[in-house]
């Protein structure tokens, strides 16, 4: 691979009370990708979500995040303030925010308590601001109380956060859940518009949007906590060991 | 878009409204008792409700704007009220009964000299010092415990609620040297100022009025900062606001901390103004008193409390002499009632209103006549 990788996961292990959620786990990205991880349910998709964004602390393995940077003792806002952003499966936005204010809420730069009491909206905030209303779409209901947006609306709004709070690793649980068909196509274009600019792990369970988003790109498999095999979206689905978890087949004597 | 520290903008129609409802309170009231068209016992109890306003904004900083619902705040309030407590303690001199220079319950324990910790007391701005710096303390520790244990919901009702129940039961001890359980009374002077004298009531009236209104007016604006959005997207939604990347507890202990400091300014102007301070104001019943104000009054809002605190305790004053039994039932009654069908209180009854009335309307056609065509249809 040419591009140097901006997540480096390694003999990752985490049991909560002895259950198994992640073993061994092995997981590269490269700079710019966008990676599709798809696996049954209690795969431990969400926990290695939870296990970079610092939600959770493995066992044991390491998490490196660019080149050097170890994630695991850092906490969950030292994290997203490096450049690792998380967009939650059920939309995560603040419902009584403008959509605006929800965007410049995630601004890149003040974070701090101080700060916040004395800061000014800059005129490249508001155009920062209306670049990535522009990018998610919502331009026409920036005034509107992000409450009253469509689910996938809110979902879009959700990415847009992410934007405009500079992440270079976007991490997307089940963006496509919930949403309509045309909604669902629109977000695969979204998502396909970043690739590139930002490493993106996409985690979903609709083939089609998977098909949408990781066509000529790499797909994860995961189950039971590890890396069942990685490849394209057709080999994957034709892999027969990837058939049977997902159909739960015993394998032919 | 302007460059404004506020994020929404206050319109100048609502500066001009705020401005006149405190000139009202400021100089008009004390003006009007001055001249014997309000009485000095008129005077005195909305000094003690204005106080009382001042401990629901807090709580309503809390619970409203940030999702905290803290069961402590009398705790706060009676702490800055038993700073002021001190210092008018020592302002007895030697006029108690002992005739001694030092608080009566102190003669009364066998005490020779003053405690050390007593002495200082004896300087104004040192209590006033101590009224800001105490309760800051207390709020800090708890809350940096509590925020950063991740405790939240009802388990931090529960703590708060434990915290103050753990302090009331503290100042009940005599040997903690504040007063016990009569704790501090019969005050007389304060900067000087005979403390009975209807001027000095009048006095400690308008510094209220006026603390007041510099707390709305800077709660205002803090609410509507960056900061505020912080703080009211931490009680929407405080997860995503931890991978916005803000610590989330250090924003909950600036509110926490902000909010002990505010309760406790109310109880150091509320003391001289019903002249006691005992441990029984530090009880959870006091403060879940409070939390009932500001739901009455309208949560989420900084005039709701204002509203609340006014009105459930000139209730109260009526009612306890009309059904004095009655009132913890009325109380109750309030609460249920307002949970139920007023879920954003007395403030919110216009919206209320406004949003049924529309509801009414058929979009398209509006309906001329809806009283008759009800009536027909009764027929």
């Amino acid at each position: 691979m040419d591009r140097p990788l901006i997540l480096n996961a390694e003999g990752v292990n985490k049991s909560f009370a002895g259950f198994k959620a992640i073993t061994d786990l092995n997981f590269y990205l490269a700079e710019g990708e966008l990676r599709t991880v798809i696996g049954p349910n209690g795969a431990g998709k969400t926990t290695f979500l939870d296990l970079i964004t610092g939600r959770t602390k493995p066992d044991t393995g390491t998490i490196t995040f660019g080149a050097t940077t170890e994630l695991i003792p850092l906490s969950e806002h030292e994290i997203v303030r490096l450049g690792v952003g998380r967009k939650f499966q059920t939309p995560t936005v603040y419902t009584d925010h403008t959509v605006f204010e929800n965007l410049l809420l995630s601004l890149e730069g003040v974070r701090g308590v101080w700060r916040t009491l004395f800061s000014k909206t800059t005129s490249t905030d508001v155009d920062r601001i209306d670049e990535i209303l522009k990018i998610i779409n919502l331009g026409s209901r920036r005034t509107d109380l992000a409450g009253s947006l469509s689910h996938g609306q809110k979902q879009w709004l959700e990415i847009g956060m992410l934007l405009a709070q500079n992440s270079k690793l976007l991490l997307i649980d089940e963006p496509a859940a919930g949403m309509s068909d045309n909604e669902t196509a629109l977000t695969g274009e979204l998502l396909l518009k970043l690739a590139g600019k930002h490493s993106i792990i996409v985690i979903e369970h609709d083939m089609v949007f998977v098909k949408q988003i990781a066509t000529g790109r790499k797909v994860t498999v995961l189950h039971q906590g590890s890396v069942l095999c990685e490849g394209t979206v057709d080999a994957v689905q034709n892999n027969p060991q990837v058939i049977e978890v997902y159909l739960g087949r015993k394998k032919a004597a | 878009m302007t460059h404004s520290l506020l994020v929404r903008p206050i319109a100048k129609k609502e500066w001009a409204v705020t401005s006149v409802v405190a000139f009202f309170f400021v100089v008009l009231m004390p003006l009007m008792n001055s001249f014997g068209w309000i009485s000095d016992f008129t005077i005195n109890l909305w000094g003690k409700y204005l106080c009382y306003a001042m401990l629901a904004i807090s709580v309503d900083l809390l619970w409203g704007y940030t999702g905290l619902l803290s069961l402590g705040q009398a705790l706060f309030f009676s702490l800055g009220g038993y700073m002021m407590g001190m210092y008018l303690m020592r302002m007895i001199g030697d006029m108690g009964q002992y005739h001694k220079d030092m608080p009566d319950f102190l003669v009364f324990l066998g005490w020779e000299k003053l405690p050390t910790f007593w002495k200082p007391f004896s300087s104004f701005p040192f209590a006033m010092l101590m009224m800001l710096i105490v309760p800051g303390i207390v709020g800090y520790v708890f809350g940096w415990l509590a925020f950063r244990s991740r405790v939240r919901g009802v388990y931090f009702s529960i703590l708060t609620q434990a915290l103050t129940y753990g302090a009331s039961l503290m100042f009940f001890r005599n040997d903690m040297l504040m007063g016990g359980n009569n704790g501090f009374t019969d005050f007389r002077f304060i900067l000087g100022f005979d403390i009975r004298s209807p001027g000095t009531k009048r006095g400690l009236f308008i510094i209220t009025a006026i603390v007041l209104s510099a707390t709305y007016v800077g709660l205002r604006c803090l609410t509507r900062s960056r900061f505020g959005l912080v703080q009211q997207a931490v009680r929407d939604s405080e997860n995503r606001v931890l991978f916005s990347g803000y610590s989330s507890p250090n924003f909950k202990l600036f509110i926490f901390v902000l909010s002990s400091i505010i309760g406790s300014i109310g109880g150091a102007l509320y003391v001289p103004q019903v002249g006691i301070i005992n441990p029984s104001e530090m009880t959870t019943e006091k403060s879940l008193e409070a939390v009932v104000w500001t739901a009455v009054g309208g949560r989420g809002t900084l005039i709701g409390p204002i509203v609340g605190a006014v009105s459930v305790n000139a209730m109260k004053s009526w009612a306890t002499r009309a059904y004095p039994d009655l009132w913890l039932i009325i109380l109750g009654g309030m609460f249920m009632l307002v949970v139920l069908f007023l879920p954003k209180g007395i403030v919110g009854i216009p919206g209320m209103v406004k949003g049924w009335l529309q509801s009414r309307k058929p979009p398209e056609e509006p309906d001329p006549l809806p009283l008759t065509k009800v009536a027909d249809k009764a027929e």
